[in-house]
């Protein structure tokens, strides 16, 4: 038995977008224990509602995180919206919906393309991104943008989406479907993505209650929790929603949760479109924040993330607070990097699908 | 392939931005846009690279990380500043802990505009950058007939030792 060893591992790291630092303390090549240190990409922003307009922080909120841009911003208008008492209109809850859908497939494809060229797989890698950009394209078609949508507002959204570019949407999806069973079965049948994800970083359904894990980590070991359940805003209540379960607790289960749920993300937006009633798509906002307080939450691609408003009756909002999924998954990484060989980290950090600034905002 | 000369490998680092640019220089490697048909490598090490790709507005703690990363490639290098954070600090450029634009941190050759920067605009600043890299070689490289008056010049102090000890003989 050696001695002790630390290895450094980040901030800048090939596997990593973006930076984090974790001290992996290592006994040959098992790591003992991980120390994560973060507050690379921190940039102050719940500090900034005190300089900007209530009505204008929802593009600062959107830049949280470029892969989960447009839940935060919907999360920011949800908490404001239910601070100020208004009531949005059915159908910009069904176009929230369609979007949120929309960045949730372009993030779980993201994360397999990561995970992909982690494991060594670049060609998985590249197949995933380029069926990434069909779903980038329907995101330009019907807001503009491809990273930054910025159609969400206080008190509905800024922009409708046509008959024509909803049918547009479902048959492009529908094609799509050839290609993402192509992707789901090379990631479940390989037998080198086998070899290095069963079994490793496993949690436990106990772990994952314990240390507050959200999202698919959570799901990942069987804890049935998924926000869309008992959402007051979107659609989902209305549309039935069953959260992908599996209970095997290791990578491999993480990986098959977010594969999954590519397919339950497409049926969602299929029926949404079936359903959108028409109608208004926002409601004038009047007035400014009274003084007090309110939670909302959305189930970001990454879990469930908290949006605190406490308003002063001014234009600006006296205080933001944001908790993030990756915040909270933090917690088990370390408890997954016990004991594992120092040639897994880079898989077991990437299946937590770790967003570094959304965790530090 | 004459358009240019040489296959640049990339470095890129998120100097404290929200992700987006970052997404947008994965992308520029994918399918789509695939740039590594041009032989463009996104290296990890940046030992090994011609041009730093850096997004962001750069805070405090992430400021030691990105000058190292800087002065770790080698001469002639490039500097390219993707997105509007890494321009002139964006959004963020008030926050109480960005210092507001990585030209406060590093200089920086090319600024590509956007939030976030699209691959389009990405690949752009690249191919400009290259033209900046290509007159940065020019100027480190030492022609041969100076190189040959370097060496003689460097031989002299060596020349004078010998006669001296000549003389003393």
């Amino acid at each position: 038995m050696g001695k002790n060893t630390i290895v450094p591992f980040g901030p800048q790291h090939p596997v990593l977008p973006e930076p984090v630092h974790l001290d992996l303390e290592l006994q040959d090549e098992k790591v003992v224990k991980a120390v994560p240190s973060i507050g690379y990409v921190h940039r102050g922003l719940e500090k900034l509602v005190e300089k900007r307009g209530f009505q204008e922080y929802v593009y600062v909120a959107e830049r949280v995180c470029g892969i989960c841009s447009f839940g935060h911003g919907w999360g920011y208008s949800k908490a404001v919206e239910g601070l100020m008492e208004i009531e949005v209109p059915k159908r910009a809850q069904y176009l929230r919906t369609i979007w949120h859908e929309l960045s949730r497939l372009h993030s779980h494809l993201l994360w397999a393309g990561l995970g992909a060229d982690g494991l060594g797989f670049e060609s998985l890698f590249m197949q995933s991104w380029r069926l990434r950009e069909t779903i980038l394209d329907m995101i330009e078609q019907t807001t503009g943008g491809r990273v930054i949508f910025s159609v969400c507002k206080v008190g509905g959204v800024r922009r409708d989406i046509s008959d024509a570019d909803l049918k547009d949407i479902v048959s492009r999806l529908g094609k799509m479907k050839k290609d993402i069973d192509g992707l789901v079965s090379l990631f479940l049948e390989d037998e080198t993505i086998h070899a290095r994800l069963k079994g490793v970083g496993t949690v436990t359904l106990q772990e994952a209650k314990e240390l507050g894990c959200v999202g698919p980590t959570a799901r990942g070991s069987g804890l049935a929790q998924d926000y869309r359940l008992g959402d007051e805003g979107g659609a989902y209540k209305e549309l039935g929603f069953t959260p992908v379960l599996e209970t095997d607790g290791d990578c491999f289960a993480r990986a098959k949760v977010r594969l999954r749920e590519i397919y339950q993300s497409v049926d969602l937006i299929k029926a949404c479109v079936e359903n959108i009633p028409a109608g208004d798509i926002a409601v004038p906002v009047k007035g400014f924040p009274p003084a007090a307080e309110y939670f909302a939450r959305v189930e970001q691609p990454r879990g469930e993330a908290l949006y605190y408003v406490k308003g002063n009756k001014t234009k600006n909002l006296e205080r933001f607070r944001l908790r993030t999924p990756t915040n909270a998954n933090l917690a088990v990484l370390v408890k997954m990097l016990q004991g594992c060989d120092l040639a897994d980290v880079p898989q077991i950090i990437l299946t937590i699908d770790p967003c570094i600034s959304c965790c530090e905002r | 392939m004459s358009y240019i000369k040489k296959s640049p490998w990339l470095v890129h680092y998120d100097g404290s931005s929200c992700n987006g640019c970052d997404i947008e220089v994965l992308a520029c490697l994918t399918p789509l846009y695939d740039v590594e048909r041009f032989g463009i490598v996104n290296t990890g090490n940046p030992k090994h690279a011609d041009i730093f790709l850096v997004t962001g507005g750069v805070n405090n703690q992430n400021l030691p990380v990105v000058r190292q990363i800087y002065e770790q490639i080698p001469d002639p290098k490039v500097v390219i500043a993707v997105g509007a954070c890494a321009c002139t600090g964006g959004v963020f450029h008030d926050c109480y802990n960005m210092i507001g634009g990585m030209d406060k941190a590093i200089p920086v050759d090319v600024y590509v505009p956007g939030c976030a920067a699209r691959p389009e605009a990405i690949i752009d600043g690249v191919v400009k950058g290259l033209a900046v890299l290509e007159e940065k070689q020019k100027a480190l490289a030492v022609p041969v007939r100076d190189s040959r008056a370097l060496r003689e010049s460097e031989l002299e102090p060596g020349v004078a030792i010998n006669q001296s000890q000549e003389a003393g003989k």
